[in-house]
């Protein structure tokens, strides 16, 4: 069992939990992931680290509240503990000959951001971070980018807050002005990620995509993520979750990666019907 | 006198109409009587082929000569004396090509039914018998076992047994290996598994999940840091294989470990669980061995209609034993045998459709010894289904031998190993089982994880 050390709602639908899990800790480095599962009857489910502390054993996972399981996560507070948490998995980012970098975050996706462009800071390079979110009330990681970004860029849909516009906006206009990037690291929804990909391939700039296809084990043993890279399978749990964003077959992965979509709305019903029963019980 | 019945007696099985609609075991195991009876039909041969046939080499006339007496108590005893796993090794064992295959009465008959009969014997004693568990005297020494399956629980079994202080390091969140995530309910009922496994508990064996070694640990860590004095390394062959055919990354499309996986591990065919699998009405599983089997069958009890298996070559070839291939398709499977896939076809929205086949022929043998298929052209064909699920074979997990220096592997990614000790290319590291061999029997994993352990302990005598 893992416990919940501690727990902050970021916004309405994204929150932040600290997890004890020391051996994770220990390993963790920006780019790899964890597979968390609730309870004995939950799915297993992936989700990039955050932020880790060796000393304190802890690593922080954020995510936010779209179906069954990351929900179920939710309602758990501080002191409880969850069943499963295994990591680190995957193959951490590499940041070789950097020396700028525009990392860009969308929504709950600075989440993941937030650690790649710590990690880039503390190595010294210059980071450009943009961040975009639908509206003003959603905004997360504000004042943390802003402590290891070189330049902070807040991008809304609505323009509630920073600038008016889309990441893609933002990240032309930077290359357009002269910026001489190494390489352009995009986190957050499929088609944002697409889209920054598509931004970057006229001016040949590498772009590094982080990816969260379905997955059960996260050793490479089930071929449940598997994403075409460049016409080639690729497995994320194990050769990723970072791609080379020019190569990647993001209208596949985003089919995929609605597999359950349906059957989802139809387990969440039966859920709460479980829920209720451990409530009576409880109760009893 | 033996009982000169040419057959055996049968084994009372659920009826397929009714069995294919639920997951609850197929065959139901000998009475007492019946055990007895076919216990009669061994002729307790001196020279005992039918040892020779088991690769842990039960003293199969001995056990089969108490269960002819009503003792079945020291029948078990006899069996567990070479075999830690007997109910498992019951059900799922190749007899027909092992024990059996060697059994005199076979020559003019059946053979004497060795499987059932060990199989009666361990149920028997699990309903009947407390198993009094004696801690061994602890010899001070610590050995790390990576894995859960058939091989690491032996080997964890018998250096417990010999006062070691083992540890399992499970990835997944369960122990068990493939006996819980491959292997279904129908035919392994993992409340065996889970018996087994709290044995090794009880006997001390620390076992903790959610331990990826590779990855959260690697095997210098555990020797150096950890001050572990061995290992043994009994990961299986986990790695699914895809054709490379147009279409398998279409939504629908499974390897057989995802499938199964969802199934028997996650228990998706229970309302209970969250696991989601898909809602399948047609569904083709790729392949003719024991794992398509396997997914056919599940795939059937989870309420498809139509579930096809696709093979290349004729049933004569298919790797899967005799009897999953009859119990499949007592069960309503279908068989398109001499048939390869070439396209798995979209419904214009990313879902599976249909399989396009092609048809074969049996050309000279190749290096497997069997007839090679041989496409005929333009015979292609469609099957409609909205499932496809990929049981082509699996290949040992690189994640081991990729973060390990010194551990050598074959180019199948198989550990090199010495075959006498089951040691790697690094001293005081052994492996076994389908890690060594690539994917083959619970029994020879079993095997190779009994003769680790007594290398390991040979070995930890000398330092």
């Amino acid at each position: 069992m893992f416990s919940i050390v501690e727990k902050k709602e970021l916004n309405s639908s994204v929150t932040m939990m600290k997890i004890k899990a020391p051996f994770v800790a220990k390993k963790a480095k920006a780019g790899q992931f964890i597979i968390f599962r609730v309870d004995e009857f939950s799915e297993r489910v992936p989700l990039t680290i955050a932020d880790y502390d060796r000393e304190e054993g802890t690593v922080t996972i954020i995510f936010q509240k779209v179906g069954l399981s990351t929900n179920l996560l939710a309602k758990k507070e501080v002191g409880e503990s969850i069943r499963d948490f295994v990591g680190p998995l995957g193959v951490a980012t590499e940041y070789d000959g950097f020396k700028k970098v525009a990392v860009v975050g969308g929504g709950v996706g600075c989440a993941i951001a937030y650690p790649q462009a710590k990690a880039l800071h503390a190595l010294g390079v210059e980071v450009d971070v943009i961040a975009g979110f639908r509206n003003k009330d959603i905004v997360i990681l504000e004042d943390e980018m802003k402590a290891v970004a070189t330049n902070y860029y807040l991008m809304t849909d609505d323009g509630t807050k920073g600038e008016k516009g889309f990441v893609t906006d933002k990240l032309k206009s930077l290359i357009e002005a002269g910026n001489q990037y190494d390489a352009v690291i995009a986190i957050g929804p499929i088609p944002m990620m697409k889209f920054v990909s598509l931004t970057t391939k006229p001016y040949g700039i590498k772009t590094i995509v982080s990816l969260n296809p379905i997955m059960i084990d996260g050793t490479g043993m089930c071929g449940g993520c598997r994403v075409t890279v460049g016409g080639k399978i690729k497995f994320a749990c194990v050769d990723g979750p970072d791609f080379d964003g020019h190569e990647v077959d993001f209208d596949e992965l985003m089919r995929r990666n609605a597999t359950y979509k349906a059957r989802e709305s139809e387990i969440a019903e039966t859920h709460l019907c479980r829920m209720e029963q451990l409530g009576k019980e409880l109760i009893q | 006198m033996a009982n000169m019945s040419p057959e055996k007696i049968r084994m009372p099985e659920q009826a397929p109409d009714k069995r294919n609609k639920n997951f609850e075991e197929v065959a139901l195991g000998y009475t007492p009587e019946m055990a007895v009876e076919e216990a009669t039909r061994c002729l307790n041969c001196k020279h005992k082929p039918c040892v020779s046939g088991c690769p842990v080499n039960v003293r199969i006339p001995e056990f089969i000569e108490k269960v002819a007496a009503g003792d079945f108590a020291a029948a078990y005893d006899i069996i567990t004396s070479t075999n830690a796993l007997p109910a498992v090794c019951g059900r799922v064992c190749p007899q027909e090509s092992q024990c059996e295959a060697k059994c005199v009465r076979g020559i003019k008959g059946e053979p004497v039914a060795i499987g059932r009969l060990e199989r009666f014997v361990a149920d028997w004693h699990m309903a009947n018998c407390e198993d009094t568990v004696v801690k061994p005297e602890p010899n001070g020494k610590k050995v790390a076992v990576i894995g859960s399956g058939p091989s690491s629980l032996a080997c964890a079994g018998d250096l417990a047994k010999a006062g070691y202080a083992v540890t399992v390091f499970e990835a997944f969140h369960t122990a068990g290996g493939v006996l819980v995530y491959g292997i279904p309910e129908f035919r392994l009922p993992k409340a065996i598994v889970q018996k087994e496994i709290d044995k090794l508990s009880a006997m001390g064996v620390e076992i903790l999940t959610d331990m990826v070694i590779g990855k959260v640990l690697s095997i210098d860590e555990i020797m150096d840091d950890m001050d572990f004095d061995a290992v043994f390394i009994g990961t299986g062959a986990g790695l699914p294989s895809f054709m490379g055919i147009p279409g398998e990354a279409l939504v629908g499309v499974y390897s057989a470990n995802e499938y199964l996986t969802r199934i028997n591990l996650m228990k998706a065919y229970l309302s209970e669980y969250d696991t989601p699998i898909r809602n399948s009405k047609a569904v083709a599983v790729v392949g003719g061995g024991n794992v398509a089997m396997d997914a056919a069958r599940c795939a059937k009890r989870m309420g498809a209609e139509k579930v096809y298996i696709v093979y290349r070559r004729s049933e004569k070839e298919m790797p899967a034993r005799l009897e999953e291939i009859h119990h499949a398709k007592e069960e309503g499977i279908e068989f398109h045998l001499l048939r390869n896939p070439v396209k798995v076809l979209d419904d214009g929205n990313g879902q599976v459709c249909g399989i396009e086949c092609l048809k074969m022929e049996l050309g000279e043998p190749d290096a497997s010894d069997r007839r090679s298929p041989i496409p005929v052209e333009g015979s292609n064909y469609v099957i409609d289904v909205d499932t496809v699920v990929m049981a082509l074979g699996t290949s040992p997990n690189p994640l081991i031998r990729s973060t390990t220096h010194g551990l050598d592997s074959n180019r199948k990614g198989c550990l090199v190993v010495n075959e006498e000790t089951n040691q790697t290319t690094r001293e005081g590291v052994y492996a076994g089982g389908d890690a060594v061999t690539g994917a083959a029997t619970v029994i020879l994993a079993m095997g190779a994880g009994k003769k680790a352990a007594a290398s390991i302990d040979a070995y930890l005598k000398t330092k």
